[in-house]
């Protein structure tokens, strides 16, 4: 049946072009039909640029004005946060000009100098001069990027200067995340997946003879102090993961075989940013998307209403369930975070005799 | 140039002699015309349906994700069980529609076509220097796109560990289904593809060095040449290291190895891997995988420069700087691979070297923008579809082109890294690009492979639905990336912070579709014009370079009689002095004329 269907289609298809071709051979019919553009080519075409020149502003346009709410580029949620995002806004404005400056030349020449018999072309090869100007200005922008992005890298990458972090280990593995903390004394003990003991509940493959080790805290949700510094070292136990956290402004892979790191300082709670007019915004918007959806949705066992929450996604090619591997952060204040983590079972505690 | 070697002697018998059979014309032909037409037909139209194909299920699958579909079921069979897009053959299509679009279309398929066939008609040669390897590098691809076809027809799937294939993803049979035979079939038809694409590379170096005839001296060739010989030279340094990773690979998966692999546990139990990195494994995917781009970017870029000097009726702009933006380029591709990997876990302070050379290439980029642009004013343009693509292509060009700006600074990648904002950005200004490039060839030099003309007014429509839809694809994908979401996600109704992103996706894939059908427009057109379309002059285009001092019908070592000398550059077009608005290289200087472009 679908066979038959996609062969109607595909029949439909080039009957349609066949009767257009027909269509346009007709019209040429009484007419000289060069297979070369002719004036008539140049005129149409050279107005369709004009055209094709309007589309793209409007697309601009209409993506800035419908889209506009959807990029990260404020209300960050960490400390290195509007640094990034001050340097996306000003990239966005240097891009945003040489696209509308070059797109207008290219297109409005394109229109201007369409081809007409008779005319004939500027015989224009080369000019110093010109070519000076527009390797320099490139030069000159670049250069102002490049080291104000250098800045920003540096200042974000260099984790020695972070005083007395919390230091949690992201650990990843097909399809999960888990973390781990240090514990009382904030230093987590020796790990490696050899050590894995699936019997004993040690699945992160935690030393259990370290003395630092026992006091740790492994856990399936990211719950982060707000307004102090977080050493993140990661951990995969399979595969390449990529920890990603948009609002943070936060990624770094997950290597098996290595600990990779990434630091930053949250500060903007999970409360907090709820109350953020803009993310009330958004969370409007999605729910509204979501009563669309709504019997699909029930049927998944999702809840209906959408609360906004920081997500741990994983980005990078893992397998099957990718699409699936996420971890909540809840960012929270020193006392609430200090409450919650004396409800955990240490990593002692939480072995199998 | 001393280099120039003069073949007139020895060849003339070479033209008359040979009986051609059915098998020795069309099948192992040795004529570098006939391997084009072999390069184009695989390597552009069919791996070409196949990849876009898969591109048009995979918008299918994120815009209506897990909803039946009779596509799927028609086309998936098995994998779309009652019509519904399995999660691992989403990452499947993923990874062969990359691989496919990347290295079979836009690599063997644009190279193969338009080297062969321009290189020698272009530099006034007979055939290639060696038309035996050039018929063994045909096959050798042939046979590649043959077992990477057929990795679909293995138990579990072809490769979808994506098509940057990074272990311990790739290496890991027990990791996900298609890293077993799949894989293997991948990798087996990657190191055909690499051996035939270095035979094919090497001898347009050798052809372009040694066979160009008197007169045309290196700064007298076309920029199409001169991209190509550059194209070669950067695919004959780095698909070697391609080979080598790929190599190594399949020794981890084999023969127990550990170069890329440490300290895994999967599937409850350890492997016994120690010592290795799949951090090495990016360093050598991407050493190839960014000259790649570049590779599948200058050929589109020289048939561009080609096609806007020609319909321009105007010398292209700034020969020169060309000439030096495609060596800064091809330079500068070799050493900015460390940007794919800013968060990959090497060290900070590298991320900080890549960033600065990585911003370096936009400046031979935005010379070469500029020229095309220079090129127009006050030119005499012809707009045929073959213009049209062209001046889409610097259009593209520079859309993609500029959000490069915020993916190689390396604090701005920290949260665009992986989304949709770079599917975006490299879909314009590398594949659409390259695509549009792909097509101004055709469309133009149609008439000298086939000595027929293509309908134009198709072309039109083809173009104008074409350049509309790839913006409709592409420009709003750029915001759902930056909004967050990764690529590579089979659906994202699992959790609700992407939900408003999902009618942008519609509009995407809707846009998408549209633009694959009017693909049929092309094929439609390509397929009657070969067959029923009007008789090509011999110079249709009223082009300077020599392929068009060539008869139309197609002989054995390309030119009856001696082969033409050159006594100027291609784009003496409007020369005053002139009365025709075209001066052909073959034509000698008038007495007292210069050369103006030096």
């Amino acid at each position: 049946m679908t066979a038959l269907l996609t062969i109607i289609i595909v029949l439909f298809v080039a009957v349609a072009i066949w009767q257009l071709v027909k269509i346009f051979d007709l019209a040429q019919a009484g007419s000289e039909s060069s297979p070369v553009a002719t004036d008539k080519d140049n005129n149409i075409n050279g107005y369709l640029m004009m055209g094709f020149l309007i589309f793209i502003y409007v697309i601009t346009i209409v993506c800035f004005y419908y889209l506009g709410d959807l990029p990260l580029t404020s209300n960050a949620a960490s400390e290195h946060g509007p640094g990034i995002d001050n340097l996306m806004i000003i990239s966005m404005v240097v891009i945003f000009f040489v696209q509308t400056v070059t797109q207008f030349l290219l297109h409005y020449y394109a229109f201007k100098y369409r081809g007409e018999k008779g005319k004939k072309a500027l015989y224009f090869s080369d000019n110093n001069t010109l070519e000076a100007i527009w390797t320099g200005i490139p030069v000159i922008v670049l250069a102002g990027l490049i080291i104000y992005g250098l800045f920003t890298w540096n200042d974000i990458m260099d984790l020695d200067d972070q005083e007395d972090p919390l230091v949690v280990e992201l650990y990843a593995q097909q399809f999960n995340w888990k973390a781990r903390y240090g514990g009382e004394d904030n230093v987590l003990g020796k790990a490696n997946v050899r050590l894995i003991d699936l019997d004993r509940a040690n699945i992160l493959g935690v030393a259990e003879d370290d003395p630092n080790a026992q006091d740790d805290v492994i856990v399936t949700e990211l719950h982060l102090p707000v307004n102090r510094p977080v050493l993140f070292k990661m951990r995969s136990q399979d595969v390449l993961h990529s920890a990603y956290m948009p609002h943070f402004r936060a990624q770094m892979n997950c290597v098996p075989g290595m600990v990779t790191q990434f630091g930053f300082t949250p500060t903007v709670t999970t409360e907090e940013m709820r109350q953020n007019p803009d993310i009330i915004d958004k969370v409007q918007n999605i729910n509204e998307h979501r009563v669309g959806r709504q019997a699909e949705i029930e049927e998944a066992g999702q809840d209906l209403t959408y609360q906004f929450d920081y997500l741990l996604l994983c980005n990078k090619i893992c397998g099957r369930s990718h699409y699936n591997m996420q971890m909540k952060i809840i960012v929270e204040t020193e006392e609430e975070f200090n409450a919650w983590m004396a409800e955990q079972k240490t990593f002692a505690n939480s072995l199998n005799k | 140039m001393s280099a120039t070697v003069d073949t007139h002697g020895h060849d003339d018998h070479d033209v008359h002699h040979h009986k051609e059979t059915f098998v020795t014309k069309y099948i192992f032909s040795q004529d570098h015309k006939m391997i084009a037409k072999q390069y184009l037909i695989t390597g552009v139209l069919v791996m070409g349906i196949i990849g876009i194909l898969m591109s048009l299920m995979i918008r299918m699958q994120i815009a209506w994700p897990e909803q039946a579909n009779i596509v799927f079921e028609a086309l998936l069979g098995k994998w779309a069980p009652d019509g519904v897009m399995d999660a691992d053959i989403y990452l499947a299509l993923v990874t062969i529609h990359g691989t496919l679009m990347v290295f079979f279309v836009l690599t063997a398929g644009l190279s193969g076509t338009f080297s062969n066939l321009l290189i020698p008609l272009q530099i006034g040669a007979r055939d290639m220097a060696s038309g035996f390897l050039n018929m063994v590098s045909y096959w050798l691809f042939f046979l590649s796109c043959v077992v990477m076809i057929s990795s679909f027809f293995v138990e579990f799937g072809p490769a979808a560990a994506g098509w940057t294939i990074y272990p311990p993803l790739s290496a890991l049979p027990m990791a996900q289904p298609g890293s077993g035979s799949g894989m293997t079939l991948w990798l087996v038809s990657m190191a055909i593809f690499i051996a035939s694409s270095l035979l094919g590379s090497l001898n347009y170096v050798v052809t372009v060095i040694n066979l160009r005839t008197k007169g045309m001296s290196m700064t007298r060739m076309p920029l199409t040449i001169w991209a190509f010989f550059v194209t070669a030279v950067i695919g004959v340094i780095s698909f070697p290291v391609l080979l080598s990773a790929a190599l190594l690979l399949i020794m981890d998966r084999s023969f127990g190895t550990s170069f890329f692999l440490s300290d895994i546990f999967i599937q409850g139990e350890v492997l016994h891997y120690q010592g290795g990195s799949p951090v090495l494994f990016e360093h050598l995917f991407w050493f190839l995988g960014h000259p790649e781009v570049y590779i599948v970017l200058l050929p589109a870029l020289g048939i561009t420069s080609e096609v806007i000097a020609t319909n321009s009726r105007k010398p292209i702009f700034g020969y020169r700087a060309m000439v030096l933006s495609i060596l800064a380029i091809a330079f500068l591709s070799t050493i900015v691979w460390g940007h794919h990997m800013f968060i990959s876990g090497m060290n900070p302070f590298l991320g900080s070297v890549f960033t600065f050379t990585t911003l370096l290439i936009a400046i031979p980029s935005a010379v070469k923008a500029f020229n095309y642009i220079t090129t127009l004013w006050k030119g005499n343009l012809q707009m045929n579809p073959a213009m049209l693509f062209s001046i889409g292509l610097v259009s593209t060009f520079i859309t993609g082109g500029l959000t490069g700006i915020i993916l190689g600074d390396s604090a701005l990648d920290i949260n665009v890294h992986d989304t949709y904002f770079v599917v975006a950005h490299f879909h314009l200004v590398m594949g659409i690009s390259a695509l549009y490039g792909v097509f101004a060839g055709i469309y133009h030099w149609f008439p000298k492979m086939f000595g027929r003309m293509m309908n134009k007014n198709l072309g039109y429509i083809h173009f104008w639905v074409t350049a509309v839809c790839a913006y409709g694809v592409f420009f709003p994908m750029h915001f759902i990336g930056m909004a967050g979401l990764p690529r590579r996600y089979y659906t994202n109704s699992n959790f609700p912070l992407f939900d408003d992103t999902i009618d942008t996706q519609s509009v995407i894939t809707i846009f998408a579709l549209l633009a694959g059908a009017v693909q049929l427009v092309f094929l439609y057109n390509f397929i009657y014009s070969i067959f029923k379309g009007k008789k090509a002059e011999q110079n249709p285009w009223r082009s300077n370079t020599l392929e068009w001092t060539t008869p139309v019908e197609h002989i054995h070592g390309n030119w009856p009689g001696a082969i033409p000398h050159v006594y100027r550059w291609p784009y003496d077009y409007s020369k005053p002095g002139h009365d025709e608005d075209f001066v052909p290289q073959n034509v000698p200087m008038k007495e007292g004329e210069q050369e103006l472009h030096h």
